[in-house]
Order: C-alpha cells, then structure tokens, then sequence
C-alpha cells in the first residue's frame, strides 16, 4: 500500500524529527567540554547540575509557576470552553471567543512587551509595588495556556451527550449539580491532558517570559537560553536529557492510564446518572 | 478559529439548558436575579474579565506608548491640562521612521519572505509524509501520529539548541563529513540564513502534517478506485482528486506555519545570523538593548498588520467552508 518512496519519506521524515534530540542525549554523557566531540563516557555534566545553585533554584521557579499557570489554565479554560459550546447566543460571543484564541496568534514578543508595560503603568499609578516578577509571569503564562486548554476542553465539551444534561435538568438537577455531576466527570479526560499540555507550555516559555521576570525569578527557559546564546554549554545537554527522561516516563504512564480510564469512564457516568436521579 | 462555532449539535428550536426566555421587564426581574443568568454571567465572565484586564487592555497600552512623547525616562501623558486648554499630543515620530528607515522595510519584508518559505516547505516535505502516513496499514496511524506529536512534549528550546550542536563549525555534520574526508575544511553551517531555515522547519513541521493527515485521513479511497477504474493514471488522480480534497488541511497547516513564523523570535536568535532579519528581533533588540519602549510598541503595533491580513483572509475562507461544505468536493469531481 505505502510503497518504497513512501517508507523512505516517513523514515526520513521521522530521522529528521528525532535526530536533534538523540544527539542531544548522546552528548550530554559526553567528557569533553566540547559537547560535539566525543572523548568518552561521563557523568560529569549532571554532576555539574546537582551542584549549579543558578539551574536548581531556576527549575523551582519553574516549576511553581507551571503549576500555578496550568491550574488557573485549566479553571478558565473550562470556563470558556463551557461559555462556548453551551451559550450558543450572547452578547459579546465573537468577542469572547477572539480574545480566547487572542493569545494563540500573537506573537509573544508582543504578548510579552504589553503585559510588561501594563504592569509599568500599573506600578506608576499604584506608586512603587512591583508586579514584575513570578506574579507578572504567572498572569502571562495563563492567558497563553487557557487559549490552549480552552481549545483541547472544548473539543471534548462539544462530544459530550447533550441528552444527558437535558435529562438531568428534566429531573430536576440545578446547573450546578448537571455540570459537577455530569459534565466534569465526562471531560476529566481532557481537563488532564490540557492540565499537562499547558504545563509543558509555561514550562517551556522563553519569550514573554524574558520581559515580564525580575531578579530572583529567573525560569529554567530564561537561563538556558542566557547560556545557549553564549554558545554550547553541556549542562544544558543535560538538561535536556533529563526533560527527555522524565517526558519519556510521563508519556508511557499517561497512555497506560489513558486506557485505564477509557475502561472507568463508562463505569462511572453510569454511577454519576444514578446519583443525579437519586439527588432529583 | 473553532470547531464549536459549526456544532452540527446545537438544534434550533430544543430548549437547552441556559438558554430561558428573556423576562418581561419589571415582573420578571426578580425572577431574572434568581434564575440562571447569574451562573451564565460567570461563567462567561471570568475568563472574559481575564483576557480583557491581561490581554487587550495590555494592547491598549502599547498603543498609547507608542504614540507617547519621551522626556528623560518619563512619559507624557497624551492628554494635559494646562493653562486651561486640554491638549491632546501625538507623536507619530515613530511610525514616521518606520516607514521611512529602509532598514525597517527590509526587516518587515524578509520577515514574510521566511515565514513564507517555511510554509513552503514544510508542505512540500509535510504533504508528501501525512499522506503516506494514511497510506499505512491502519494499526500503525495512531503510532505514527503519536511519533509526530511526542516532540511537542520536549522543551521546543532545547530542541533549536540542538541543531547549534549539530550545525556548528566543530558540530556533529562538519566532524562526521571531516572523518568521512568529504571535506578538508569545515564548512559554514550555523548562523546562516540556511541554519535558520532548519530550525524553522524543523520546529513547525508537526504544525503541518497534523491538520493535512487530519484531512487526508478523511478522504475516501473508493473515489480514487473510480477514477482508476475510468482510466485516470494514479498520479493523475493524486492530482486531481486527493489535493484537491485536502485543500482545508493545506490552508489550516499554511496557517499554523506562517502566522507563528512571522513572529518567531527564538530561532532567528539561536540559530540565524547578522544578516537574518526577523521584525520579532529588531523589537527585542529595541526593548532590551536601546531601552527604547515607544519605538518597540511601535514595532509590536506595525507586526499585528502583519498577522492581521493572513488571518482576515483564513477567517474569511473558514466560513466559506462551513456554509458550502459540498463546494470543495464537486469542484474536486467537476474536472
């Protein structure tokens, strides 16, 4: 069916995808200083890491604003995600839904300029509280991850039997109670891998994080990039080694659990439906 | 921009949950604070109150920066009071030079020259891979696709990093093509305008093959059996049949690309040289290294045009679609 150029496009294709990363673990284990040249087998570049007080205390941050970004994220998202595919007519409707998938097409230089000179005005009005900072970047990261995990909730949203909720309504559930007991179980799913999605994307942002930090919230993005301007830097190859690790065993877990949870899912919309009628 | 606008779901004339009958006014007030548009009002509220305080007010700002008048480090307001008349000023300095500078000029134009040669290529090595993806025995899409998209969970950063190991004058290349005695003297790789096109594609190929194997996947083999059985070569049937079929892939992945390209940031950093000139550098460069903020919100005003007019125009053929959705496909069998 695929024929020969057909294997040989998407072997090359994939080549093309995973070299850089192969590489960049190969050399991460690498003695040379030079982390192109292969001398020999080391761990001396991790054991750089553990001692570099400037990568740990980065990965905290880091680490704490992903967090903080991808659970407001996710709140929002849900939120839009709701707004949209249930309130087919408001006012206001393309409005909403332009500044949900604003973020999405704006660069971040300009993300990151705007949100900064806001928060400048805002210091000069309120005279002399600094917003910039953890603060500053956690408000960044969340209007960039909600565009996402408002389109991921969204897609799951919009699959959702409608039947169910119009039963429970008839039976006589409040809003509240068809989407807690409906609703959430139904997309918790997808409020998971939006949740790591958008996780992954604060993780990773550089850019508008650049302008909005401070002194003393420095992420790990902001200091590889300081380092890999300067040049090659095998810390950061080990660094990359490890990202690679842990994303390796995050994905393997998240499909296992994928599976599990596809079994439990029916399961437990069944449950939810009794408990609704028993509430009604 | 989404899916849910065209939920073929939302049945005209089903009550659904929210959606009451507007009260009659007085009477039905109180009815109106008791019922379920308090919920509504929230729901849609808070995400809405985000994005207007953090995002386009933001915006707001950055237009009045960059029409601002400096003295020292302070800004002058746009509107004064003094002497008892209001003034309103407006420096238009800015933009002036930005139109005028031949440097700006070229830095806009070959902004859109690689963001459209990303796109470019990306379609070319993108379609040719989502379509043998479909074409693989039908067990294996859900890993192949899987094998796309696993990238995206590593840091993009460290990725771009990557290829400065790989394309560095001592890099991986040059080392492995000095061993092999192809070439005597390592050649110059990094920091070139080639340097940066790798990283570009590189980075937004999975952008590309996602929405063109999403269309692709859908098309129906039993329209390419007929033309065969009519005597249409198979290339000729790829032509005329599959393309044309996938054009909303095409336009979707085109979109992906070239919007966040025009922007991109990173790359050119990382990867491209002196002579590389990306608009999303030279606002950087104006914030950070000259400290000059009314002309880099200038720069950041000017580069919304820049993504505005893709963007009409996808919207535009967006719609199009979702009215005539039988439009593509007789076009496609017309011929």
């Amino acid at each position: 069916m695929i024929g020969r150029l057909g294997r040989i496009w998407l072997v090359a294709g994939y080549a093309f995808l995973y070299l850089p990363i192969l590489t960049l673990v190969l050399f991460s284990f690498n003695e040379s200083r030079m982390p192109t040249v292969w001398t020999g087998l080391s761990l001396r570049w991790y054991h750089a890491i553990a001692n570099d007080d400037e990568i740990l205390s980065a990965v905290v941050v880091s680490l704490k604003i992903a967090v903080a970004s991808a659970t407001t994220a996710i709140i929002l998202g849900t939120l839009a995600a709701f707004a949209i595919s249930r309130y087919k007519r408001f006012a206001g409707r393309t409005a909403f839904i332009a500044h949900i998938n604003g973020p999405l097409v704006v660069p971040e230089v300009i993300t990151g300029l705007s949100l900064l000179l806001f928060f400048v005005a805002v210091e000069n009005a309120f005279g002399g509280i600094s917003m910039r900072g953890m603060l500053a970047i956690w408000i960044g990261h969340t209007s960039i991850c909600t565009a996402y995990a408002t389109v991921v909730i969204q897609a799951r949203l919009s699959e959702v039997d409608r039947s169910v909720e119009e039963a429970a309504m008839d039976l006589g559930c409040r809003p509240f109670q068809v989407f807690y007991l409906i609703i959430l179980p139904a997309i918790s799913q997808s409020l998971a891998s939006a949740w790591l999605l958008t996780f992954t994307i604060s993780l990773d942002d550089v850019v508008s994080t650049s302008f909005l930090s401070a002194p003393g919230s420095t992420t790990l993005p902001v200091l590889i990039f300081s380092r890999a301007r300067l040049g090659l830097d095998p810390t950061v190859n080990a660094v990359a080694t490890i990202t690679v690790v842990f994303v390796g065993i995050g994905v393997t877990i998240a499909s296992f659990l994928l599976v599990r949870q596809e079994r439990r899912r029916a399961l437990a919309q069944a449950a939810a439906y009794r408990q609704a009628v028993a509430a009604a | 921009m989404s899916a849910a606008d065209l939920d073929p779901r939302a049945v005209p004339g089903v009550p659904m949950a929210p959606a009451l009958p507007r009260p009659a006014p007085g009477a039905g007030v109180l009815r109106w604070l008791r019922g379920r548009h308090w919920g509504r009002a929230t729901v849609i509220g808070i995400p809405f109150g985000f994005l207007v305080v953090f995002f386009s007010l933001p915006f707001l700002v950055v237009l009045k920066m960059s029409v601002s008048e400096t003295e020292g480090v302070q800004f002058k307001d746009l509107v004064s009071f003094a002497d008892g008349t209001l003034t309103l000023q407006f420096k238009l300095a800015n933009y002036q030079f930005l139109v005028t500078d031949p440097l700006y000029l070229r830095t806009y134009a070959s902004s859109v020259k690689y963001a459209a040669l990303n796109t470019v290529f990306c379609l070319a090595i993108g379609y040719p891979f989502a379509y043998f993806m479909t074409r693989a025995r039908a067990t294996l899409r859900p890993i192949l696709v899987m094998l796309v998209s696993l990238p995206f969970w590593t840091s993009y950063l460290l990725r771009i990093y990557a290829w400065k190991g790989l394309l560095d004058d001592h890099g991986v290349f040059n080392n492995l093509l000095v061993w092999l005695h192809l070439i005597d003297e390592p050649i110059k790789m990094m920091y070139t305008p080639y340097s940066m096109m790798i990283g570009m594609v590189y980075t937004y190929l999975p952008f590309m093959i996602l929405p063109l194997y999403g269309t692709l996947v859908k098309s129906d083999p039993r329209l390419l059996e007929a033309a065969g059985d009519l005597g249409t070569t198979p290339w000729k049937a790829f032509w005329l049949i599959t393309v044309p079929l996938s054009k909303a892939g095409i336009i979707a992945g085109s979109m992906l690309v070239f919007i966040p390209s025009v922007g991109e940031y990173v790359i050119p950093e990382l990867l491209g040289g002196p002579q590389t000139l990306m608009i999303a550098r030279v606002l950087w460069d104006e914030y950070f290294q000259n400290v000059d903020w009314p002309m880099a919100s200038a720069v950041a005003v000017t580069m919304i045009g820049l993504i505005l007019v893709p963007l009409v125009i996808f919207n535009r053929y967006q719609s199009g679609v979702g009215e005539e959705p039988g439009r593509a496909k007789a076009g496609g069998g017309a011929r």
